[in-house]
């Protein structure tokens, strides 16, 4: 069997659900809403990398190449957001997260 | 052809924001961050000439930035915001301990990601240019790092902020993926000899309408919006509901008229839903709050469901009338939350509504400032508000929905209770013990200015209308 294209699209949007349930379903800690956001991000990649493969053209890898930098300073900045909240509460479990009802 | 020159507002913006850095950096330790924030001013007021100089239309960086005057319009917006919510900030970043250079510097380079969002002609610019927005307003919201609720506001737009750009990218993917471009005009030309959109494509403009409804806090995606507005500190909210909404709407109507105007058929129905949903939830959910930061939370959200009516019309008429609409909207939230921020009491910042009784007896004039907007905000003529909100359903009636503006105008007319209800308790209530005084300079001039604009529009609205219909015209080439 070959994989083609639809193959790779597939697997990128069951990564992709798998970031969105995370980061509704998980009752732990924040931690893992991180990890699903990156999650995600990486689903795009992978879609991004198979359509440019795919139609050879090149923009998409480009594309890929700004989504991973941004991806990076995301998490830097979710991380320190994360450390300063951690301070305060002294807690990062998700279902502490309740000062304002919402 | 690379013509740099193009983007110079932007890259002064840019090294602007890198100097004041520095500048903040070598200050002596310990000292206010007053110096930064003006000149900070400065140079948005720099940027803003650097705007107006130039004109028609180019584009340039192999075609990712494109100047018009439709972005020229949105950035003049942006600058004029941003300058305001600098200049109201300046007394309470001071009394609240959140006195450090940064917070000039942040919400500069916030600015320049806003410019770049307006100016974006590529799905590449435009993930960029938003990534350039929220990155630090995640930071300002989370500013006063030693307060549980501000943080906790930080980590909440944080998460759902990323959760949107993810679904904006994975859009961006599908409509790369299907038209095998990502230059609004290449996606246009792909488009234009296809009989039928393909699924694919559906998807992926769905996803990156999505994205976009989150940037922008319609309703389904306005979750977030209520607890970071109540949550961030006063100033942070007040520059979150003027500049990025102007922003976000602007590249909404530029993502979604250039690259997929020959489909309007396909995503209209859409936008309809999301802006009909807006003006309601807009409309019956401020009515239980008591916290004005909520209550102008759940406010912002009915008026972006407002602006995205001359959206869903899809023409030039529409676009102008949403460019008035922001324009209008832009000034009576900066005159609404320079009365916010001017809410204290012993020197602590109060934000229940129940704290303005009586205002009338012992502010008259920030009584009176604040009926203006109210009255504005909830679209009584001759008000500015009233004008905003004619030019929208006027589009939408002559694009043929004329259910949205039916639903659009019953909607605000039970958004006008909790409007006056505001005026009714600064009037009509006994006084509670008194807001403190003085306002200060600079949130009474904001307040003074604005409430001027909002009262005396009526006398030239022409301008304005003039203006956005050039602006408008340059996005139906």
């Amino acid at each position: 069997m070959e994989i083609g294209l639809g193959h790779y699209l597939t697997v990128a949007a069951i990564l992709f659900t798998l970031g969105i349930f995370g980061i509704f379903m998980t009752r732990k800690t924040v931690i893992i809403i991180l990890m699903s956001i990156e999650l995600m991000l990486l689903a795009v990649n992978i879609n991004l990398v198979a359509f440019s493969t795919h139609l050879n053209v090149l923009v998409g890898q480009v594309f890929a190449m700004f989504v991973l930098t941004v991806a990076a300073g995301e998490a830097a900045i979710g991380l320190a957001i994360l450390v300063v909240y951690f301070r305060n509460r002294g807690s990062i479990a998700v279902e502490d997260i309740n000062m304002m009802k919402g | 052809m690379h013509d740099f020159a193009i983007a110079f507002p932007e890259i002064f913006l840019a090294v602007a924001s890198m100097a004041l850095l520095m500048v903040g950096v070598f200050q002596k330790p310990g000292s206010s961050s007053g110096l930064v924030s003006w000149l900070g001013v400065f140079a948005l007021g720099i940027t803003l000439i650097l705007v107006l100089s130039d004109e028609g239309r180019s584009v340039s960086f192999a075609g990712l930035f494109v100047v018009d005057s439709f972005a020229r319009f949105a950035k003049v917006l942006i600058l004029i915001g941003s300058a305001a919510a600098l200049v109201m900030s300046q007394g309470f970043i001071k009394r609240e301990g959140m006195d450090r250079f940064e917070y000039p510097v942040l919400i500069l380079i916030a600015t320049l990601g806003m410019l770049m969002m307006v100016s974006a002609n590529d799905l590449i610019s435009l993930y960029m240019g938003i990534e350039l927005q929220s990155l630090p307003l995640y930071v300002l919201a989370a500013f006063k790092r030693d307060s549980t609720r501000t943080t906790e506001a930080g980590l909440k737009y944080f998460v759902l902020g990323a959760l949107s750009s993810g679904m904006l990218l994975y859009g961006c993917s599908m409509i790369y993926g299907f038209t095998g471009a990502t230059t609004f005009g290449d996606i246009a030309n792909t488009l234009q000899g296809q009989e039928k959109a393909s699924i694919g494509l559906i998807i992926g403009i769905v996803f990156l309408s999505a994205g976009l409804a989150f940037k922008v806090s319609a309703v389904p995606f306005h979750m977030w919006t209520p607890d970071v507005y109540e949550g961030a500190p006063s100033p942070v909210t007040a520059f979150f509901a003027t500049a990025p909404k102007v922003a976000a709407i602007a590249l909404f109507l530029r993502a979604m008229l250039e690259p997929f105007g020959g489909m309007e058929a396909d995503w209209r129905q859409i936008i309809w839903l999301i802006s009909v949903l807006s003006m309601l939830l807009g409309a019956f959910a401020a009515i239980g709050q008591r916290n004005i930061k909520r209550l102008m939370a759940y406010s912002s959200i009915g008026h972006v469901g407002y602006a995205l009516v001359g959206l869903a019309a899809a023409n030039a008429e529409g676009v102008r009338g949403v460019l008035v609409y922001l324009t209008i909207y832009l000034v009576m939230n900066i005159g609404t939350f320079a009365c916010i921020l001017a809410m204290r009491r012993r020197d602590r910042m109060v934000e229940s509504i129940d704290d303005l009784r009586g205002l009338a007896k012992t502010h008259k004039g920030m009584a009176l400032a604040l009926t203006i907007f109210m009255f504005s905000l909830a679209g009584v003529p001759p008000l500015a508000g009233f004008f905003g909100k004619l030019y929208v359903f006027m589009a939408a009636i002559n694009a043929g929905l004329y259910y949205l503006a039916i639903i659009g105008v019953l909607a605000s007319v039970v958004g006008a209770f909790y409007y006056i209800r505001i005026i009714k308790i600064m009037y009509f209530d006994e006084p509670s013990e008194p807001l403190s005084l003085p306002i200060g300079k600079e949130l009474g001039f904001l307040m003074t200015v604005s409430a001027l604009l909002v009262a005396l529009f009526f006398i030239i609205p022409g301008e304005l209308v003039n203006v956005a219909a050039g602006a408008a015209d340059s996005l139906f080439p």
